[in-house]
């Protein structure tokens, strides 16, 4: 069995309200030097069988219709290498 | 028993309003559509026919729990197949609060809907302004009216890029937008929008909770939607 992630992440020029909540937070709990806080999602998908291209050809499918917004997200998919 | 004001007409205008899990306004939105003197026909997402309906509402709530993203799984249900392919072919669909994102989630209307920007839930009497009275839900208003609607989301957040922001507002396709304050900072104050034809609108704030004097603000401003699409599809 093998691990696909899924990172999807706002597009850079869409506002991110809850990164910046967490941006401003960061001087009060004593981080520092933080200029920008952007917050996204990290999909893990189990596979079952070998991830050749066609499986992820069908992952890249999945993350653009399903699940990331392309008209708001970027995503990238990337194997997980086995330990 | 119901009260408020007499339906003007009665008509056979036969409109349906999907129910999704976690549809909250369906049952309100059944209503308005009886008020205005036509029959509610009640959906289920799971549903494989549209039951041959004249016109199809997506009411507001909280389908899936908003999952993912508000209305990106209530879109992938059987119905929805049903009503993209219907809306393309003419069918007159109105997609109201989560309704609205099911619809830019199905990209039956451009651009996307994303958090409030001050992040938190927000509940109001929302003044609009009436852009577009072209469409199907919109020839009982007058150009340029301003009307007062209840606003309640979370994620009312209207966003597009530059370039389809003006062709929307080119081709006249901002069918509302908020006057006096910006609620949740939706770009260039858009409330509402169709598509090319006119018969898809989507919009945030909730026609269905003003049609009755009893209730809310005590207006009825919200009412001219669903009469809008029964004098359409009478008169086609």
């Amino acid at each position: 069995m093998a691990r696909v992630v899924v990172d999807v992440m706002l597009k850079p020029e869409i506002l991110d309200p809850q990164g910046q909540a967490v941006q401003r937070a960061l001087p009060r709990l004593g981080f520092e030097g933080i200029s920008d806080v952007r917050q996204g999602k990290r999909f893990e998908l189990e596979v079952d069988g070998p991830v050749d291209d066609a499986a992820l050809a069908r992952i890249h499918e999945l993350a653009e219709t399903f699940l990331a917004n392309t008209v708001i997200e970027n995503f990238t998919v990337k194997v997980e290498e086995e330990k | 028993m119901t009260a408020g004001p007499t339906p003007a007409a009665r008509s056979n205008t036969r409109v349906g309003v999907v129910t999704f899990p976690g549809s909250l306004d369906d049952r309100d939105t059944q209503r308005a559509i009886r008020l205005a003197g036509a029959e509610a026909v009640p959906l289920w997402h799971k549903d494989k026919s549209l039951q041959q309906v004249d016109a199809v509402v997506l009411p507001g709530g909280f389908s899936y729990g908003d999952y993912l993203r508000a209305g990106a799984i209530s879109r992938f249900s059987p119905l929805m197949e049903k009503v993209i392919d219907g809306a393309r072919a003419g069918l007159p669909v109105l997609g109201i609060c989560n309704g609205f994102q099911v619809l830019t989630e199905a990209h039956l209307l451009p651009g996307a809907m994303l958090g409030n920007d001050h992040l938190h839930f927000i509940c109001r009497d929302q003044k609009l302004r009436v852009e577009n009275t072209a469409t199907a839900w919109t020839g009982d208003y007058v150009a340029g009216q301003e009307i007062h609607i209840p606003l309640k989301n979370m994620d009312g957040r209207y966003v597009a890029d530059s370039r389809t922001l003006d062709m929307l507002e080119a081709e006249g396709r901002v069918a509302f937008r908020y006057l006096d304050v910006n609620p949740n900072g939706s770009l260039r104050d858009i409330a509402g929008i169709t598509n090319e034809a006119g018969n898809v609108v989507g919009l945030m704030p909730h026609p269905e909770h003003a049609v009755e004097p009893l209730v809310g603000s005590g207006r009825t401003d919200g009412l001219p939607f669903f009469t809008s699409i029964i004098k359409k599809l009478v008169s086609a």
